[in-house]
């Protein structure tokens, strides 16, 4: 089984982001850089395939040079190998432009099955997979809680607020994982000194056969014209309890769907 | 100046690598948990486990064995940035190493083949049976016996003070094999489950209470030839071998939870307020936190040095009784001025400075006393 895993390299989400004035852009030089948290529960479950089902795994990475930390980070949890789309025509490309570039690697990887996180901690637009699924004409199997595999046939629960939906459908095809699917493994010493001698190919756009009109800002259909800080934390709600103050926190947490 | 702001003198890139691993580990699996297990007192098996998996449990063997060829510097640092978060899981990873060191250095080709790649693989773990309820510091004069019968040796006695006492997966167990004093020990590896070693109760401790402590009763133990290491009567010298080894990984444990303590104590001074500023910039305050984080420092590179003389090949064991005297020493002092800084805070377990004080203690005890050691270092003045 051939398993691609697509790993994004965003800002720590753990500390503050900002977006670039200049252009409305997330400010990544500035920023702690690392795998997009929702990434490593794919790469774990792409290793987990691998281990019942044999076959390769190969991480694909589309980002700057410095997105190569992130992708030997990758490799040090155990996937065989990575390609790396770099090319500085990629600046300011959207995600509709981003779905076009990683088709164009897929189709070369030929690979059974795509894992991808649900969503970027930077982004958050969950678009992805279904862009990638539409270009290369394969099942979406989205949102995914648990991923079972017979033979060619991949079913998994979609998580929904609700509860989860059974979803199936044949190889190849592309799978986006929740963080509730697995519990990602840590690189071990040994899989970080192996990492450094797996093979990462390198790709620029023009090895993929896209013209530098089709991505960043030149190909962009979406532009964010403006931003605005989070406004301070409000002061919040206050419940007075005058004996219903248990049920007024219920209500709410109900409210919340918290309970 | 906390953990991450240490500058650390580290031999090779791969050894910086290996410091972030232990970082996030440190981060992500031990400081969400310590608190829960330290109350209940279970032994975290599991995250154990984890940390072996990423190669933690083997760091200073070689590579052909599982190991990462680590040397001690490095292993020992690790150590640090467990115990700063954790000190018994520190712990337990110094005993094991311990426990390791027998059959790594005094077992033939065939011993180490066949039994080193799991015990350095991460699965499994070790304990090292040296002390018995009659004597720890006078070890030369142990009592526990094994008497050698058709290929198998049967072990009689009691061991005492073993960590990972009836968790562990083996034992190394000095026993005497022959006449009085330190020339009638052997060291014998014995697997739990052997009929007849039997752990008992375990020890209710003061601190590391997710550390099980408990005597081994051994009643007639079968442990065939075959588990020997080195020769019958050459347990003492393996024995003193692995503790000076042994007291560095305590050494490192202490610097460690000691950084541990005044990284936390330091939070607070900085965000505590009294008379309207923050307490820390009062100088009777500021002065013990200076003070600790210089004894740190100078606890860190007394026992570094030892660990690089050790790997240069130097004679290091009385630069180990100096590092492991030095540092838990240090960390008694530091984790109880720390408990001062705190005040009242400092006391009750909602703060974890009282549980490094706690653990501090236990550190001037094991792996040789700090009476012992300061034998040790006067033998070696004695002697010129």
């Amino acid at each position: 089984m051939k398993i691609v895993v697509l790993v994004k390299q965003v800002p720590d989400s753990g500390a503050e982001r900002n977006l670039r004035a200049e252009d409305n852009t997330v400010d990544r030089a500035s920023a702690n850089n690392v795998i997009n948290e929702m990434d490593e529960y794919a790469i774990e479950e792409a290793l987990r395939l691998q281990e019942a089902h044999g076959g390769e795994v190969t991480v694909l990475t589309m980002g700057p040079q410095r997105a190569t930390e992130s992708i030997r980070k990758a490799l040090s949890m155990g996937p065989d190998g990575a390609v790396h789309v770099v090319d500085d025509a990629l600046s300011g490309t959207d995600a509709l432009g981003t779905s076009k570039v990683l088709a164009k690697a897929l189709e070369r990887l030929n690979a059974d099955v795509i894992i991808c996180g649900a969503e970027s901690t930077d982004a958050r637009g969950q678009v992805l997979p279904h862009m990638l699924a539409e270009r290369l004409g394969v099942a979406a199997l989205t949102g995914a809680r648990k991923l079972t595999v017979d033979g060619s046939q991949l079913t998994i629960e979609r998580q929904t607020e609700e509860g989860y939906e059974v979803v199936t459908a044949a190889t190849p095809a592309i799978v986006s994982v929740w963080d509730t699917i697995n519990e990602p493994r840590y690189p071990s010493f040994k899989g970080i000194m192996a990492a450094k001698k797996k093979p990462v190919e390198t790709l620029s756009i023009a090895d993929l056969g896209v013209d530098a009109g089709e991505v960043g800002w030149a190909g962009a259909q979406t532009t964010v014209k403006e931003h605005t800080k989070r406004p301070p934390r409000s002061a919040g709600q206050k419940v007075t309890d005058s004996g219903e103050g248990g049920v007024a926190l219920v209500d709410y947490l109900s409210s919340e769907k918290f309970v | 100046m906390d953990m991450a702001s240490i500058v650390r003198l580290l031999p090779t890139p791969e050894a910086h690598e290996l410091l972030e691993l232990a970082e996030e580990l440190a981060e992500k699996e031990l400081a969400p948990k310590v608190d829960d297990f330290e109350a209940r007192g279970e032994f975290p098996r599991e995250i154990i486990r984890t940390l072996g998996r990423s190669g933690l449990l083997g760091l200073p063997y070689a590579e052909e064995f599982g190991g990462a060829a680590q040397p001690y510097e490095v292993y020992l640092q690790v150590l640090e940035v467990l115990a700063t978060r954790w000190a018994a899981v520190a712990e337990a990873i110094s005993v094991h190493t311990l426990a390791c060191y027998p059959l790594y250095y005094h077992g033939t080709a065939e011993q180490k083949e066949r039994w080193l790649p799991s015990m350095l693989g991460g699965e499994l773990l070790g304990a090292y049976c040296l002390s018995e309820p009659a004597g720890g510091s006078d070890a030369a004069n142990l009592t526990t016996k094994a008497a050698l019968t058709d290929g198998q040796y049967l072990i009689n006695g009691t061991k005492a003070w073993i960590t990972h006492g009836g968790v562990a997966d083996f034992y190394n167990v000095f026993c005497r094999t022959s006449g009085p004093g330190a020339s009638g020990i052997s060291c014998l590896l014995a697997e739990a489950g052997t009929p007849g070693l039997n752990p008992q109760a375990r020890e209710r401790t003061m601190g590391l209470k997710s550390s099980p402590v408990a005597q081994i009763a051994f009643d007639n133990a079968p442990v065939t030839a075959d588990r020997l290491i080195g020769q019958e009567g050459e347990g003492f010298r393996i024995a003193m071998g692995a503790l000076d080894s042994g007291r560095l990984g305590i050494a490192a444990c202490a610097v460690g939870l000691a950084q541990g303590a005044l990284d936390y104590a330091t939070g607070y001074a900085r965000e505590r307020t009294q008379f309207g500023k923050p307490i820390i910039d009062f100088q009777g305050l500021s002065f013990m936190l200076s003070d600790a984080a210089t004894q740190i420092a100078a606890a860190r590179a007394l026992t570094l040095y030892a660990a690089r003389l050790r790997d240069l090949g130097r004679p290091y064991s009385i630069e180990a009784a100096k590092a492991k005297l030095f540092a838990t020493d240090m960390a008694m002092k530091v984790t109880t001025d720390m408990v001062q800084v705190l005040g009242g805070a400092g006391y009750v377990a909602d703060h974890p400075v009282e549980r490094y004080f706690r653990e501090a203690k236990v550190l001037q005890i094991v792996e040789g006393t700090n009476q012992i050691q300061r034998l040790v270092i006067a033998r070696s003045l004695a002697k010129g």
